[in-house]
């Protein structure tokens, strides 16, 4: 029994021994050097891919964010923030009480048969088509749905162009350019083949405040 | 392009890059397995750690290392969320509770990386790199550790030594995941994953809005996660969050990842055991199993099938980024729950029934196809002996399995290796079913509902760490009880799989003979996949008739 014990705590010991000393490998060492090529060689995407505007930065290329009006009362929880129509808009997300919260990213997990997410989608289809004065048909299927991340920084080119009307007018600007800035911002699938097309909303939008001037 | 030309172009860029890593990289693990040599640096640390490397071990001095090295791992690893607040770059993260702690550490301890909490809101930065990543990398070697012991059980005649422990542990570590890692951290990097020690940033959008941004060392988290099979997220989104997975190469790459040592591992089986063929079989059955889920889960997900939420939407992408869509989304979550990874791109609860259904599955099938990095080749193996088995009633001859008898005492442990996940799952979904309180932490209701809790428990038990993720698992009951679930359904496979091992090497070989059962050959390859099948589907088809296919033909 004693010397039962007196192995186990030998082999206890030394399990401890064996995983400091792999966590100095694979905790300490492999992140700092993975962490000392990406600062010098990829210094921009390692950070964030940070989008800047007059040198101050404005959020991420990757990370979706939110294009409301302010609200009436920011202290009430009860209000919900309104799209602004001078922007264009991302994808509903789940992230946080009104959408892409950043500190709380991921998705609605609704079920494929919940009634509550078919009321929700039909209703998001009605707001889309009333907002930009299309066709409820027309609405394309990113616009209805919330995404995994909360944080999706596109939508397709399809909702990019059913907004551009309501954006032009909302700024007065030439609709035919608005339109023509969609179609400067949609990339297709990477490398040919990869994903589907997007347009990206941050990019977009900051490209027409610089049209707008 | 179109959708289906560029969906399929993904899918055969994929099987291409697997097929011509095969061979090396299945080589490779079974030099590293087999070498007398040591790295100097590997005997640094075995006298550091004060064990012996070269000695070899009965199966059961194995076991009781792989046992004291995981205890002491959940050990520490709960204190280090217990205590993270006093340490460095905590980025004022609050003591982890100890009910979360203690699932939290169980779940990385047994690569299940189960997460019932948000990575940006919970944990420091020190916690994810040197304690939740360290148990990426060596709880991904100790499953690799122990399907070498079950190999060299077949290859070794007359002795009761399997192996050492420590050495496989380290080897696996510094030669396989710790290179590959590595180079695929930084690929990440340049491709757009972020890489720092920022804290929260908090910065002014142009619509005057307010966004904080959390960074952090992602990518090198990132790397192992997919390559070890583990599955946590740095961020609660895991892999649909922009910043571990960025575009669809990112995407392309991950899945690539955590498919490549899961599928390249027979050919290390094949080579240690010198008949390359028998690894052909193997890996036959693991590919047919993958490229029918995926065609399945595709399938279901393109056409919207049986789901109300798809045909007023238009589509299925609830849950899911626009940067991947369908084919990218579906590929990665067959490939994520048929190892065991449990990483996702995309959320699985907002899945078609029969989508949703295929990935409970998957994992119910115990992540074979190709599965968890080691665990997936021991889970086939073990599903092997018993088809030869069953071939071996039909026909009425003692059956073999490349050259060893299969006895009463092999096939009990084999037995006992299928019996445990299944009585883990059906058990564990049963109570809590049973309690009101855990009913009601269901987010959807009714069959879907019943899906969520089968979900969890499916993936705690078989170590994927996905989940149908309405589920509000982060209660005492469920903290504590999917933790228990994961740690048996990770250990008692393990005793049993080194059991096997010990009783195999034990045996002389029986030379082949006109009588024995080819192993090698398209016959057997069919066999086993149906033994899979029907073990699988016999289990479980009461309780999938409850969740998924109730709600598929409601």
């Amino acid at each position: 029994m004693n010397n039962s014990f007196r192995n186990s705590a030998r082999l206890a010991w030394a399990a401890l021994r064996a995983l400091l000393v792999l966590t100095v490998v694979t905790g300490v060492i492999y992140p700092l050097a993975v962490w000392g090529v990406a600062q010098a060689a990829f210094n921009d995407k390692a950070n964030g891919s940070q989008v800047k505007v007059d040198g101050k930065a404005v959020g991420s290329s990757l990370l979706g964010q939110n294009f409301n009006l302010p609200k009436k009362n920011p202290n009430d929880p009860k209000e919900t923030a309104q799209p602004d129509p001078k922007w264009f808009q991302p994808r509903p997300s789940a992230a946080g009480t009104d959408g892409y919260d950043t500190t709380a990213s991921g998705a609605s997990n609704l079920g494929p048969t919940n009634p509550q997410l078919v009321q929700t989608v039909n209703d998001r289809r009605k707001q889309v088509a009333e907002f930009n004065g299309v066709s409820p048909s027309a609405v394309p299927v990113d616009a209805v749905t919330a995404s995994g991340s909360g944080l999706d920084p596109d939508i397709s080119p399809e909702y990019a162009k059913i907004q551009a009307n309501r954006v032009a007018k909302a700024r007065h600007l030439d609709p035919a350019k608005v339109a023509q800035l969609v179609a400067d911002h949609t990339d297709g699938r990477q490398l040919g083949f990869l994903g589907q097309p997007t347009v990206n909303v941050l990019q977009l939008n900051i490209a027409l405040q610089q049209l707008a001037g | 392009m179109n959708d289906t030309l560029a969906g399929w172009l993904q899918i055969i860029a994929l099987v291409g890059a697997l097929a011509l890593t095969f061979r090396p990289l299945g080589d490779h693990m079974a030099h590293v397995l087999t070498s007398p040599r040591h790295w100097r640096v590997e005997r640094l640390i075995y006298r550091v750690a004060g064990v012996h490397a070269d000695a070899d071990q009965q199966w059961s001095a194995y076991l009781r290392g792989v046992l004291a090295f995981a205890a002491v791992s959940v050990l520490f690893l709960y204190a280090f969320q217990r205590l993270q607040n006093h340490l460095l770059l905590s980025i004022g993260m609050k003591p982890v509770a100890p009910d979360l702690a203690f699932n939290t550490a169980a779940s990385f301890v047994t690569n299940t990386n189960w997460q019932n909490y948000s990575g940006e809101s919970t944990m420091g930065h020190l916690v994810q790199m040197a304690g939740l990543a360290v148990q990426n990398f060596v709880s991904a070697a100790v499953g690799i550790a122990v399907v070498a012991a079950l190999i060299r059980g077949f290859t070794r005649k007359k002795t009761d030594r399997v192996g050492n422990f420590w050495a496989d542990l380290t080897r696996i570590v510094l030669r396989v995941l710790l290179p590959i890692s590595f180079v695929m951290a930084i690929v990440l990097v340049a491709s757009g994953v972020i890489e720092n020690f920022h804290g929260i940033q908090s910065i002014t959008t142009i619509a005057g809005d307010h966004q904080s941004i959390t960074g952090g060392p992602v990518a090198s988290q990132e790397a192992i996660k997919e390559l070890g099979t583990n599955g946590g997220g740095f961020y609660n989104a895991n892999s649909a969050h922009p910043f571990e997975n960025p575009n669809p190469f990112t995407n392309w790459l991950e899945i690539y990842l955590l498919l490549v040592i899961g599928f390249s591992l027979p050919r290390t089986f094949g080579t240690m055991v010198g008949d390359r063929r028998q690894g052909y079989a193997i890996v036959a059955v693991m590919a047919l199993i993958w490229a029918s889920s995926v065609a399945i889960v595709t399938a279901n997900e393109l056409h919207s099938v049986s789901s109300s939420v798809g045909h007023t939407a238009g589509g299925m992408m609830e849950g899911k980024e626009q940067r991947f869509g369908i084919w990218a989304s579906a590929l990665f979550a067959v490939s994520t729950t048929l190892t065991s990874c449990g990483a996702v791109n995309s959320f699985h609860d907002s899945y078609t029934p029969g989508g949703g259904g295929m990935t409970i599955f998957n994992m119910m099938l115990g992540e074979i196809a190709p599965g968890g990095t080691g665990s997936g080749l021991y889970g086939i193996l073990i599903l092997a002996v018993v088809a030869v088995f069953v071939a071996g009633l039909m026909v009425g001859r003692t059956p073999e399995y490349l050259g060893k008898k299969l006895g009463a005492r092999e096939m009990k442990f084999a037995s006992l290796y299928i019996l445990t996940t299944p009585a883990i799952v059906l058990v564990g979904s049963g109570i809590a079913m049973a309690l009101p309180g855990e009913r009601a932490a269901m987010l959807n209701s009714g069959a879907h509902g019943f899906s969520e809790v089968l979900y969890a428990f499916t993936s705690a038990a078989n170590n994927n760490g996905s989940a149908f993720a309405g589920l509000s698992a982060d209660t005492v009951w469920y903290n504590t009880a999917l933790g228990l679930a994961m740690i048996f359904g990770r250990f008692l496979p393990m005793v049993f799989v080194l059991a096997l091992a010990g009783s195999l090497a034990r045996q002389q070989p029986v030379p082949v003979t006109a009588g024995t059962l080819p192993t090698h050959r398209p016959q057997f390859v069919g066999l086993l996949a149906a033994v899979i099948l029907i073990v699988v589907g016999l289990t479980y088809f009461p309780a999938l008739a409850l969740g998924p296919l109730a709600e598929g033909l409601h």
